[in-house]
């Protein structure tokens, strides 16, 4: 039979038929389970492999001095990103931006490896574009796909250097950062206060990030903007500081140019910072979309250290200031009262066991009170306060206002003040029964295993200048608490050792800078520094009577505290509205021989 | 006696002539997108070739089934001639620009022969089977149409095109089962390969080998051919893995992405997903004619080609979908039933022989779309652009529009 006989075809054509239609419905099945079964899963899918979120980054909070001044703003930058996509077209857009953006072969390696990490974040390529390069890239948007150029907000310090180590400044988060629960809601690439007041109220300062989404093709090019709502970046909250910019400006334009030191400004009554300065300083700005490796290899390598933060980040030995707490120690004590005299009047020196202990004065001061030894700052007087008071009392009593713990300023970084104890601290050094007494002298006058940071000992005058209790120096009110520790002075104790810091003004070692328009109390020290020229304390308060500002000040290197009493008398007589024109010009040595500070425990303070 | 237009077969040119307009739309809308493309204005290129094509199959409407049986062979010979000129002077181009799948006169891309060869191997094979009284019975008398479809095979494959040397082997077990020759010599014929593709499974390769020879030893071939059918699947075990080494990257990507699109989201897998994504968030009624985010951003891989389906499953939805498919199934039936009621062999086998290709085409294109089958560039018959296979597929057309006439002219009555 002919294989094409009706009969035979129809046979095959049924065959044919029935798989026709079984592929129709395969293909169909398939359909169905992908659109109809598949929907939600496939819908998601295409929103978001066309979707890119975009961070709005949130301004960061506006720092106010005292009087609503601006110490830190934000103004409108540019940044340049490019969206993410396939690798290759993002390299390929990244290759031909670079000769427009400026970016050398390391930077766009370093941008590459950024893009790597966060494949699904725009790539920031200059996070602080100048106008220029956003116009010569704006003209030829269409060759880069995926180009993003966003206005953000940049943070701005108008006063530079002159807050610097105060606000401190903002950087890229770093991975180690993230890693902490208190960054860890940053975005990678976000940023984050890195020191000084922006660090310590980063939080409050850093405002929530607003998202946006843009649609983008297959080769991430952005087509449409914001197709679903944005949601706003919230702004970071204001801060409203106690610092006084008026003061902070005086102070660093008082400041001898090219000196290393630090001078803080406190109001006695409450702790409140007025002015906050270390020198040498550095440009905020400098950090602003990223520090140029120049600079922060200037900042890092520079034996001046520009980065530290000298008010609490630096130990001096507090020298002759420290007279003052061992005269409120004995005071408290009762074992001298402000009037008494010691048992050996000040030859220049003061024989102890086998030792001979000079005074700063090798013509001897003769028999003094207690407020004489202090406007003179006789070192046989105290020589023997000390031994009256003992090693023992000496380290007790100090520890009971704080004189060996941080004072709890709200900064990053401050320093523990350096002072033993107890007595074990000189039976781990020395060995038990291996020393004497004779430490009790050192002590007495600063000297010693005593190093200050600058903060610690404006406190200590700080309690001098008020009710003998400590403030804890704070920069934003809300932070301000009451010590619980004390001087534990009666009001005419305290009276007495401000009459005698008057008269190292009026008449002692200070004297060559009192202002004839306010009573000034302060006193001088002179640290004793190894590496070089000693270095010059001044602490001063004022109005003598009723103390409402308390500056410590030191300068590296200018060998006597009298060198750095004008400055300080200069702030304090800005600060009090009063003529300073009697105050005669700082007298320096010249910084010849700087030599290299030694910081005690220095730590490296942000490494980005 | 020429056929006039009012007693050609309606529903056939009903049917193509819908799905031709289905096609150019979605064309069009594959056109429509928010980044700037290549095919934006690619519809009028298509509808241009569609009316050459239509001149094309007025003219090969009136070719009689004897005229066009004499001059098989030499048509055949010409298919056969491009191929190999192909293979000496063929350019890349389009989405294949790898392979060298063009001829080209002075730079000016004229077309793709081995669409025409499709063409070429139905035309030959008709002849080939109609001059027989009985449909090949053994594997030898399979070794002359196994060549005809085998040598355009064997010159698509160098070029290389994978995908169009397979429907040459569709074509050639459409057109044996329809001429009648027994399923189970078809079954033979194709074991090698069965081989090949078990070859990867030691296990599976083995348990095929002693299915095969319990399926020799009940249908008896002649003993030679039985022997070479074993030995011919050994071999292919044997040589399955250099055969796997030699294809080229993309071929062994493509497969493997077929079967875990996954293995390489970016690249080989990249078409399938993004295709499915954008077919599945079509959803019942799609995102409307042109309104395909996928398609408008590019997502979707050669949208205006291989990939044109998922336009359909984006923007029409399910039900854009079911309507493509039933009129492609329509179109089947109809060329089936042409095929059943021709009025000589060579007719229905020319109709089945269009049946076969389309409905390959059809469902490869489609199939890969929803990751049903792998991904090889094979177009979609009547939408994806492409002015030789457009030509060719209405050239089809009009074979199966004779053919009917042919039968209706003789009075063919169904029984």
């Amino acid at each position: 039979m002919n294989a094409f006989h009706p009969l035979l075809a129809e046979r095959r054509a049924q065959v044919v038929r029935i798989v026709m239609l079984a592929t129709g419905l395969v293909i169909l099945g398939a359909f169905f389970r992908t659109q109809i079964l598949g929907y939600r899963v496939h819908a998601l899918q295409s929103r978001t492999n066309r979707m890119r979120p975009i961070t709005v980054p949130a301004a960061r909070g506006i720092i106010y001095d005292r009087a609503g001044q601006v110490l830190a703003e934000n103004v409108p930058g540019f940044t340049v990103a490019v969206l993410p996509g396939p690798e290759d077209s993002v390299l390929a857009t990244l290759r031909r931006i670079a000769p427009l953006a400026r970016l050398s072969t390391g930077e766009v390696g370093r941008i590459v490896d950024r893009y790597r990490r966060a494949p699904y974040q725009p790539v920031v390529v200059r996070a602080d574009a100048p106008l220029a390069m956003v116009a010569a890239l704006e003209e030829r948007r269409l060759q880069f796909p995926g180009l993003l150029i966003q206005t953000e907000p940049k943070r701005y310090y108008p006063d530079s250097t002159v807050a610097a180590h105060l606000l401190g400044y903002v950087g890229e988060v770093a991975e180690s950062e993230r890693a902490q629960p208190r960054f860890a809601a940053v975005r990678l690439g976000g940023l984050v206060g890195k020191d000084g007041l922006e660090r310590q109220y980063d939080d409050s300062l850093r405002g929530r990030d607003g998202m946006r989404y843009v649609e983008v093709s297959a080769l991430g090019r952005m087509v449409r903007e914001d197709i679903v709502p944005p949601l706003p970046p919230q702004a970071g909250t204001p801060l409203r500081t106690t610092v006084d910019l008026d003061l902070q400006r005086f102070v660093a334009a008082a400041f001898p140019p090219n000196r290393r030191g630090a001078v803080v400004a406190l109001d006695p009554a409450n702790g409140e910072v007025l002015a906050l300065y270390s020198a040498p300083g550095f440009d905020p700005n400098a950090f602003v979309g990223g520090v140029a490796p120049e600079y922060w290899r200037h900042l890092t390598e520079d034996p001046a250290h520009p980065l530290l933060n000298r008010v609490i980040q630096a130990r001096y030995p507090p020298g002759s200031t420290w007279k003052l707490a061992v005269a409120a120690m004995a005071l408290k004590r009762g074992i001298v009262g402000l009037r008494s005299r010691m048992p050996i009047p000040c030859r220049g020196g003061l024989q102890y066991g086998n030792r001979y202990f000079r005074c700063w004065e090798p013509l001897g001061h003769g028999d003094l009170t207690l407020e004489q030894a202090i406007a003179h700052s006789c070192d046989v007087y105290f020589y023997q306060l000390g031994l009256k008071l003992g090693v023992t009392s000496l380290l007790e009593d100090a520890s009971a206002w704080g004189g060996h713990s941080r004072t709890g300023i709200d900064l990053p970084g401050e320093l523990q003040p350096e002072y033993p104890s107890g007595r074990e601290y000189y039976d781990r050094l020395y060995g038990p029964g291996r020393w004497t007494s004779a430490v009790a002298l050192n002590l007495a006058i600063g000297q010693g295993e005593n190093a200050q940071t600058p903060v610690n000992m404006a406190r200590l005058f700080q309690m001098l200048a008020s009710d003998g209790r400590p403030q804890v120096p704070h920069l934003v009110r809300a932070r301000a608490r009451r010590d619980a520790a004390s001087l534990d002075l009666t009001l005419e104790q305290l009276d007495g050792l401000r009459r005698a810091m008057i008269s190292v003004v009026e008449t002692g070692t200070a004297r060559g800078s009192r202002v004839a328009a306010v009573t000034i109390g302060g006193k001088t020290a002179t640290a004793q520094n190894s590496h070089g020229p000693d270095h010059g304390w001044f602490i001063g308060f004022a109005p003598a009577e009723a103390p409402r500002i308390v500056v410590a000040a030191i300068i590296e290197f200018a060998e006597h505290g009298t060198a750095v009493a004008p400055l300080v008398t200069r702030v304090i007589s800005h600060y009090l509205r009063v003529d300073t024109l009697e105050v005669r010009p700082l007298d320096l040595p010249s910084d010849t021989t700087p030599g290299v500070m030694t910081i005690p425990d220095f730590v490296p303070i942000v490494v980005p | 006696m020429t056929p006039r237009f009012r007693d050609l077969d309606r529903p056939l040119l009903a049917t193509t002539l819908a799905l031709a307009a289905f096609g150019l739309a979605t064309l069009y809308s594959a056109g429509q997108t928010d980044v700037p493309v290549a095919f934006a204005h690619i519809w009028r290129r298509q509808l241009a070739w569609f009316i050459f094509g239509l001149g094309a199959a007025a003219f090969v409407v009136r070719i009689s089934p004897q005229l066009l049986e004499w001059s098989t062979p030499y048509f055949y010979a010409g298919c056969v001639a491009l191929l190999l000129l192909t293979l000496a002077v063929g350019v890349g181009g389009g989405t294949a620009s790898a392979s060298k799948s063009w001829l080209a006169i002075g730079g000016l891309r004229i077309g793709q022969p081995a669409e025409l060869a499709k063409l070429g191997v139905i035309l030959m094979l008709a002849r080939w089977l109609a001059e027989r009284r009985e449909p090949p019975g053994t594997l030898r008398e399979l070794i002359v149409p196994g060549m005809i479809a085998g040598i355009p095979f064997v010159l698509v494959l160098l070029q290389p095109d994978l995908g169009s040397g397979i429907v040459f082997v569709a074509i050639l077990f459409a057109m044996l089962f329809w001429a009648g020759t027994r399923p189970s010599l078809l079954l033979l014929l194709a074991s090698p390969v069965i081989g090949l593709i078990l070859a990867f499974s030691t296990v599976a390769w083995g348990a095929w080998i002693v299915l095969l020879f319990g399926l020799v030893l009940w249908w008896r071939p002649y003993v030679w051919e039985g022997l070479a059918v074993m030995l011919a699947n050994i071999v292919m075990g044997v040589v399955a893995l250099p055969a796997w080494r030699s294809l080229a990257p993309y071929q062994q990507n493509r497969l493997l992405a077929f079967l875990n699109p996954e293995i390489d989201p970016r690249a080989a897998g990249w078409h399938v997903i993004q295709s499915k994504i954008a077919i599945g968030s079509g959803g019942l009624l799609g995102k409307g004619f042109t309104a395909g985010t996928q398609k408008r951003l590019a997502f979707l891989p050669a949208q205006h080609t291989d990939f044109i389906f998922s336009v359909v499953g984006e923007e029409l939805g399910f039900l854009g979908v079911l309507v493509g498919v039933t009129l492609f199934v329509t179109l089947f039936l109809i060329l089936l039933r042409i095929a059943r009621r021709a009025v000589d062999p060579y007719s229905s086998l020319l109709a089945f022989g269009v049946l076969g290709m389309l409905f390959t085409h059809v469902f490869e294109n489609i199939g890969m779309t929803v990751n049903l089958m792998p991904v090889t560039g094979i177009p979609l018959p009547l939408f994806s652009y492409g002015g030789s296979f457009a030509v060719v597929t209405w050239i089809a057309v009009a074979l199966s529009l004779r053919t009917a006439w042919q039968a209706r002219q003789s009075g063919y009555r169904d029984f």
